[in-house]
């Protein structure tokens, strides 16, 4: 696929995010937003993983450690056959598998989470295994910058550098704002790419909604040999819908009829220029 | 009277993981700076890619054996007690339990084990804490004989499990070929009260069944060593064939054993004169193990008087 397929990918797997969210009048809209084209990425270029590999010990593996972005992460597991998708319009639903958070009920899912700082963790033992194993599979895990304020975060990261993980790759979607304000308010978790560095990370630093950038750093990975990745996306919160950007009241605020018809037109207008060749770089 | 000593029960997890692990590759231990207090150099020894040293750092020990596990690793998880069980509570609810992967967690140096070191030290409460956490059974061994076949069956059992082990040599506590995870053992029979143990503290009430003699009572011993599943089956039945019980553990009385075999026994509908000994709700007495079980009444002599006041009134 082209990187305009991709970027027109997202713009349905936004609507798609808001469409689920809006219907289960629950959800985290603004991370979901946030983290998706880094999904979309993930899924559609560097992932090796299928419905018909999920079982395979030597499929790549993903940890979405910022679980309450999950309707992201559920938006795109139905794009690629993991579920079907009319299973998105059960979100959080009477005896929905598809919880508020991700779980392993779910196909394609391999770790539940939502509590925050546990992801980096699981991800350690699963490339650990990979190394003992000699396995080639490689482990992602996408974390949050507010996440970053968790210590096991930084129990993990130790361990990853001391293990010589090349094979895994965190990225953190960094869009500055956490529920209760900005992230250099709450508790600043800045500079990152000193911190990872110094902790013996290889670390790059793109702008997260540019498909281009992310498929192109995401493709480099090992950075360097013997060093785990860091990947820092610079994000917007409740990217793509004027007014759900960088405000935080959208981390778990879901639209009314009238916000969602506002929003659903921006992202038709935005699908439309990207086919009218107008919204490249 | 007493028992024969036999080794510490950690030391026959050493050996029966090593026993273990010579038949089965994919076994790991992975330890937080604890392979001394774990007895696992031999193992470190005997394995050393098979051990993995994740440092002072518990949270992140579980969250890694999590990830191994997931790949199809049998990952044994050593860690103090009271640490694993209070530090990474949150990673063995959500990374193993929820997530539903087999890791055999091994809370070392348990209860008071550690005596002198004081509270901090102490896993006094982990019962409690994970009796509250679905998917995860919790098995506590009371000598070498159940030790080494609880680690033997945790080599392959498929969903979450903790071990709990102390560090003093174990008497052993007769019978040699009935264990089973989930299935009470009856060690003496008695006619009169019965008493319910567990772990370390199962030789006390042998020990005082043996006083009760004195005064003509005959009474019974269950090594209950799987606190969860509870073998509710075995404890209702003995309970409804005894003129008292008592209930013991190196354990907060809150939320342990004697709190378990409460509730259900009262839903069963059984009255039996029933009693808790249990470390009361309180940061203990400085002393040894020792000197703390009988500070408490987790001795012989204690324990025997709690179940004579339960028969005579």
């Amino acid at each position: 696929m082209t990187d305009l397929e991709l970027e027109l990918k997202s713009v349905e797997y936004r609507k798609k995010i808001l469409t689920a969210i809006k219907k289960a009048q629950a959800g985290h809209t603004g991370g979901s937003l946030s983290c998706v084209d880094i999904l979309n990425v993930l899924y559609n270029r560097i992932l090796r993983v299928s419905p018909e590999t999920f079982t395979s010990p030597v499929r790549d593996r993903y940890i979405q450690s910022k679980g309450h972005s999950v309707e992201a992460l559920y938006v795109l597991l139905a794009d690629k056959g993991f579920i079907p998708e009319s299973n998105l319009e059960t979100l959080c639903r009477y005896h929905s598998d598809l919880v508020g958070h991700p779980t392993r009920k779910v196909p394609g899912i391999e770790q539940n989470t939502g509590a925050l700082g546990h992801g980096l963790s699981v991800s350690v033992g699963i490339a650990l295994a990979g190394k003992i194993d000699k396995r080639a599979y490689r482990v992602f895990t996408l974390l949050g910058d507010g996440e970053l304020a968790e210590g096991s975060n930084w129990e993990a990261c130790l361990a990853a550098a001391h293990f010589g993980l090349d094979n895994l790759t965190a990225i953190v979607d960094r869009n500055g704002l956490q529920i209760t304000g900005l992230t250099d308010d709450v508790c600043r978790t800045d500079p990152l790419e000193d911190k990872f560095s110094a902790f013996g990370w290889t670390v790059k630093t793109v702008d997260g909604h540019n498909i281009r950038q992310l498929s192109e750093t995401l493709r480099k990975v090992p950075f360097e040999i013997g060093k785990p990745n860091l990947l820092i996306a610079n994000t917007t919160k409740g990217k793509g819908i004027s007014f759900m950007e960088g405000d935080r009241s959208w981390h778990h605020g879901f639209p009314n009829d009238s916000q969602y018809e506002r929003a659903i037109k921006e992202l038709d207008d935005a699908y439309s220029l990207l086919t009218a060749g107008e919204g490249r770089d | 009277m007493s028992e024969k000593i036999g080794k510490s029960n950690l030391d026959v997890f050493s050996e029966t993981v090593i026993e273990m692990a010579g038949k089965d590759s994919d076994i790991l231990v992975i330890t937080s700076d604890s392979r001394g207090s774990g007895k696992l150099w031999p193992f470190a020894h005997r394995f050393p890619d098979r051990i993995i040293e994740v440092g002072i750092a518990e949270q992140n020990l579980v969250g890694i054996a999590a990830g191994l596990a997931s790949t199809g690793k049998k990952v044994f998880a050593v860690s103090p007690a009271s640490f694993l069980t209070a530090r990474a509570l949150e990673q063995i609810k959500n990374d193993v339990a929820y997530s539903d992967h087999p890791v055999t967690l091994v809370g070392i140096s348990a209860g008071v084990s550690y005596g002198p070191l004081g509270s901090t030290h102490h896993s006094l409460h982990d019962f409690a804490a994970l009796r509250a956490i679905n998917n995860l059974d919790i098995v506590v061994p009371g000598d070498n004989y159940e030790t080494r076949e609880a680690v033997r069956a945790a080599a392959d059992w498929d969903t979450p499990l903790y071990l709990r082990f102390g560090k003093r040599p174990a008497p052993h506590l007769g019978g040699d070929d009935d264990f089973q995870i989930g299935k009470a053992r009856i060690l003496k029979p008695g006619e009169d009260g019965k008493f319910i143990a567990i772990g370390e503290t199962v030789v006390r009430a042998l020990e005082a069944t043996r006083i009760l003699e004195e005064s003509n009572l005959d009474c019974g011993v269950i090594s209950v060593h799987s606190l969860k599943p509870l073998d509710i089956e075995t404890l209702e039945k003995e309970a409804r064939n005894s003129r008292a019980l008592v209930t013991v553990e190196e354990h907060s009385v809150c939320g342990g054993l004697g709190e378990a075999c409460a509730a259900f026994l009262s839903q069963a509908g059984v009255a039996t004169p029933f009693k808790i000994v249990a470390i009361p709700d309180e940061y203990t007495v400085t002393g040894s193990q020792q000197e703390i079980f009988d500070h408490y009444g987790i001795s012989a002599q204690g324990l025997a008087g709690t179940m004579l006041d339960l028969l005579e009134h």
